[in-house]
């Protein structure tokens, strides 16, 4: 069992009790997935404020860091949201930055991957979603659901349009959560696969370990890769959110 | 034997239950509640000190680098309208000096020409008074010509002859010869 959980590619998603917790027989105990929320977290925000803690006029290495990320998703978000959409800046740029940290965090061998669970992306989603309805109600009212019957379509077409346009909206925290957290698992799973390729490769000694170079290398690529789906996703995810803020915006296209 | 293929049985068999940790619902409440509290807090601290914090900086940079290029745009309007009444300044400088200099060589041309026409004057004056003084020596002279060839005439006669000559006589025959 102990050699199994080496190569076993699912077992780095295993998620076991920190600190018990059993309120009312249900199960909230601190566990190896809470710690790495708290981690990233804590890198993030850390990072945030002491790059920036010397508010320097011309930024160094770290400083400029912080701003470009700061530049970067508020153009992102108001590239797609208009300035209307500023309000929000502090969600998306939470978002952003949460993913992005938990994503470079779960690079790290031996760490725990907090968005290769779907339980956590889709409570992600499911923020921005409801941020998008209950802003859209509070600011438009009952025609922010005229976002589900687009302009200039035919009275005859309108029920399958309006149809087609809900379960759109309603798959949109399913598209969200699931590409996110399928990209992180996959992209996990594939390392661990290959790695244990080699692991086993070597085992056979000769050829084997020859033979193991090739796993070697994939691994090599395939690290590099994931650090950049790493940043794709969070950057994916953030523009999904603002192009869905967008609507809570302006609804009616 | 068989009594190790069942172990190994139901240890696949718990194991396939737990198989895939992502979809194992029992860590669902867990996870929910610590993301939770720690994206809530992550939201509170990014919302409340660090975007403020960062917007603040962006903005006094921008704002510092408006000023300064305000700035810089101010000095530059300043150093033309310097250099534009400095040249006015070394305009006016030169035309100044060009009249000063006509002006002192016209004073000096007059003065010079007056002293001239005075020096000329005088040397004029003088001139005529000098002729005048030589016509009237060369008049008074030829008067005296004649009175001394009469007076050595009328010696002459005496001194030769006893005939007596008239005074007339001799002033005629003086006459005749000065015609002569």
């Amino acid at each position: 069992m102990e050699n199994d959980s080496v190569v076993d590619p699912i077992h780095q998603f295993q998620i076991h009790e920190l600190i018990s917790w059993h309120p009312n027989g249900v199960n909230l105990s601190f566990t190896n997935s809470s710690l790495f929320m708290l981690v990233t977290v804590l890198v993030a925000s850390l990072f945030l404020i002491l790059s920036t803690s010397s508010r320097a006029l011309v930024p160094g290495r770290s400083q400029s860091i912080a701003e470009m990320s700061y530049e970067f998703v508020a153009n992102t978000l108001r590239d797609a949201a208009g300035h209307h959409g500023m309000q929000f800046f502090p969600l998306v740029f939470s978002l952003f930055m949460f993913v992005l940290v938990a994503n470079l965090l779960g690079m790290f061998p031996y760490f725990f991957t907090i968005t290769s669970h779907i339980i956590v992306t889709f409570a992600l989603a499911m923020v921005v979603i409801l941020t998008v309805i209950l802003a859209g109600i509070w600011k438009h009212g009952l025609k922010f659901f005229n976002l589900f019957v687009p302009h200039g379509v035919p009275m005859a077409l309108i029920p399958l349009v309006t149809a087609i346009e809900i379960i759109s909206f309603l798959s949109r925290p399913i598209s969200l959560s699931v590409r996110l957290f399928a990209n992180m698992l996959a992209g996990h799973i594939t390392l661990k696969v290959f790695a244990g390729f080699i692991v086993t490769l070597s085992a056979m000694g000769g050829i084997g370990i020859l033979g193991s170079i090739l796993p070697l290398a994939m691994a090599v690529a395939l690290t590099a890769l994931e650090f950049l789906v790493a940043f794709l996703q969070a950057y994916v995810f953030t523009v999904l959110t603002c192009m869905y803020l967008n609507d809570a915006i302006h609804p009616g296209h | 034997m068989a009594e190790t293929t069942t172990t190994t049985e139901v240890a696949k068999d718990t194991h396939v239950e737990i198989s895939f940790p992502p979809f194992n619902s029992t860590t669902f409440a867990s996870q929910l509640v610590w993301l939770a509290i720690f994206f809530g807090v992550f939201y509170l601290v990014i919302g409340r000190i660090a975007l403020p914090r960062i917007s603040e900086i962006l903005e006094t940079r921008r704002s510092r680098i408006a000023k300064d290029l305000s700035e810089a745009a101010g000095l530059k309007q300043q150093t033309d309208a310097a250099i534009a009444a400095y040249e006015k300044a070394l305009l006016t400088a030169r035309q100044n000096a060009a009249a000063i200099a006509a002006e002192t060589r016209a004073t000096l041309t007059a003065d010079v020409d007056a002293k001239r026409h005075a020096a000329e004057a005088e040397l004029k004056a003088k001139l005529v008074t000098a002729e005048a003084e030589i016509a009237a020596i060369k008049a008074k002279a030829l008067a005296e010509v004649n009175a001394i060839a009469r007076e050595t005439a009328s010696s002459v006669v005496s001194a030769l002859s006893t005939a007596t000559v008239s005074a007339e006589e001799i002033a005629a025959a003086v006459e005749n010869a000065a015609a002569r």
